[in-house]
């Protein structure tokens, strides 16, 4: 678990990149820092390995304040994905990979497996590109390496600056599955940068919205999506808000959408669907049926709302505020 | 035809005196750059962690290598008197330049990405100077030594004009006894040796050149 209590970074020639900020990361946790450029995320994240120093507040690592941790003992269990990739062009990608294992003073026999299996989850055969240098690989497999660098030494904690920004859609895609797999699965603590929405809201149990050194919104993608704190945040969703409903879609029930019942309605031979189908199912069964209109009901069987077509496409398009 | 005669007949005649002043010339450009070499290395390296005296250091040494060869001779001799000493000293002055600039300017020019990388994954600072800006300023170090070479060799020399001895003998007798043969005698194995120095140093050059960085 990271904590950051009322950090602030102020450099040297009184830019204040980081003010006041406060958040904690979850253990096993997938949290993205994001806002436009130059707002803090860099900053933020390199002050959780000590290589940006603190002006003031305190960061702590399971409790235990960093500022008291040796920085290259702290470094070696933290995995760091730099936003420039910096593989060492003089090493092979072997040893670019190994290097946290040899530091760390892994068997030989331990970390050449390790630098096989990481390669090949990253689907680069490991007989042809190990003994290769980085400047022999292409951007976007150069950037697999980073990341696969900070995977080696087995961190429970990793911190990734724009990780796949140097990638083609479907390997970013790819590689965002893998990262999501992979915590899931390790229960690894991440803490990725990013300046992408769609990636964020894909990948992250929690998202932290930032703008000129300062947090705008903590949420879950999908309180993001349903409750943005203010306009800034919402305009940083992008108005593309068909993205909205693809992920507040999913969870969203009947009894969310539907409008009040007329009292002076006859229900008894109208199509039903209870209040906890999801609105797919219900856009479903409206074409089934063939209808306009279906009857919401509760848990007991009786009508407590209704759904209307129009209504239905507009919240599955997620254009609901500008049709009212 | 009848020149070259003469100059062969040269060759043959003095070929001890050639022969000795190539020797001395060639132990005095050795030992000159080899403590250019000790001087400037750890220099570099100590003025790359400190890059606000880094300019004044090498700006030191910027300013000592523009005053003239002749007139640095000249001002060592009334501090150091004449002999090899004074030869010595000015000959590692002029190699200084060129090896803590090329040293200076190899490591600071390392990328910063690299740096960092190397830092974030947890190597200390003496790891990141060993397995990281040394391997990748080679090459520059490289360069340094061996235009410091070039030139040393050339202003070697001038160690006659000190009591030195070295090919500047030949050149200085064939001068004074208008024998342009002697001359040549002198002057032809001070260029050979700076193209057979500069040659071998390539080759080390590109040797040290880590494989990866000039693919
Ligand atoms: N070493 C430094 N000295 C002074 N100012 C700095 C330094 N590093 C960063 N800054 C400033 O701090 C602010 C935040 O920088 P930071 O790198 O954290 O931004 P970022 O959110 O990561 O941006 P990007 O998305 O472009 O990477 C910027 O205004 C930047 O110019
Ligand atoms: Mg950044």
């Amino acid at each position: 678990m990271i904590t950051f209590n009322n950090v602030t970074k102020t450099f040297e020639d009184g830019t204040k990149a980081v003010d006041n900020v406060s958040f904690t990361v979850n253990e096993g946790n997938l949290v993205t820092l994001i806002g436009p450029s130059g707002c803090g995320k860099t900053t933020t994240m390199k002050m959780i390995n000590k290589l940006i120093s603190i002006t003031s507040g305190k960061i702590t690592i399971n409790g235990n304040d960093i500022a008291h941790e040796d920085d290259v003992e702290l470094r070696r269990n933290i995995g760091y994905v730099i936003q420039r990739i910096g593989l060492l062009p003089h090493m092979t990608i072997e040893d670019n990979v190994a290097l946290v294992p040899k530091l760390k003073g892994w068997k030989k026999s331990e970390y050449l497996k390790k630098v096989d299996d990481l390669l090949d989850m990253v689907g680069l055969e490991p007989n042809i590109y190990k003994k290769r240098y980085p400047l022999e690989l292409s951007g976007g497999q150069q950037q697999r390496i980073g990341v696969i660098r900070a995977l080696a030494g087995e961190p429970p904690i990793i911190l990734m600056d724009e990780p796949f920004s140097a990638l083609d859609p479907i390997s970013r895609e790819q590689l965002q599955d893998e990262l999501k797999l992979l915590q899931k699965n390790i229960h690894k603590t991440i803490v990725f940068v990013t300046h992408d929405m769609d990636e964020a809201l894909k990948i992250a149990d929690e998202i932290v919205v930032m703008k000129e050194g300062g947090i705008e919104q903590i949420a879950t993608p999908s309180q993001l999506l349903q409750h943005p704190a203010n306009n800034f945040v919402e305009s940083f969703i992008g108005e593309d808000r068909a993205k909205r409903a693809i992920v507040s879609g999913e969870t969203r029930k009947a009894n969310a959408i539907m409008q009040q019942l007329p009292s002076t309605l006859e229900t008894s031979n109208m199509h039903v669907v209870t209040q906890d189908t999801a609105i797919q199912e219900v856009a479903r069964v409206m074409l089934l049926k063939n209808t306009d209109t279906i009857i919401v009901t509760n848990s007991t069987g009786a009508p407590t709302g209704l759904i209307e077509k129009n209504q239905l496409l507009q919240e599955l398009a997620g254009i609901k505020e500008e049709v009212q | 035809m009848e020149a070259f005669q003469v100059f062969l007949d040269t060759i043959l005649t003095r070929q001890d005196l050639i022969l000795k002043s190539t020797l001395e010339h060639l132990y005095l450009s050795f030992l000159a750059i080899l403590i250019a070499v000790g001087i400037s290395l750890p220099l570099g390296i100590y003025i790359s962690k400190k890059r606000k005296v880094a300019e004044f250091y090498i700006g030191i040494t910027a300013v000592l290598q523009t005053i003239p060869s002749l007139a640095l001779f000249g001002f060592l001799v009334p501090v150091l008197g004449i002999g090899a000493v004074t030869a010595l000293v000015a000959l590692i002055i002029y190699a200084l330049l060129p090896i803590l600039r090329n040293t200076y300017t190899g490591i600071t020019g390392v990328d910063e990405g690299i740096i960092e990388a190397g830092e974030g994954m947890g190597m200390t600072k003496r790891q990141i100077l060993w397995k990281i800006q040394l391997p990748l300023s080679l090459p520059f170090m490289m360069a340094g030594i061996r235009t410091a070479t070039v030139l040393t060799v050339g202003v070697a020399t001038l160690a006659t004009f000190v009591g030195a001895g070295g090919l500047g003998d030949v050149i200085w007798r064939g001068l004074q006894s208008w024998n342009n043969s002697l001359v040549l005698a002198g002057a032809i194995p001070v260029a050979l040796m700076a193209l057979l120095f500069d040659y071998i140093l390539k080759l080390v050059e590109k040797k040290v050149t880590p494989k990866g960085i000039n693919l």
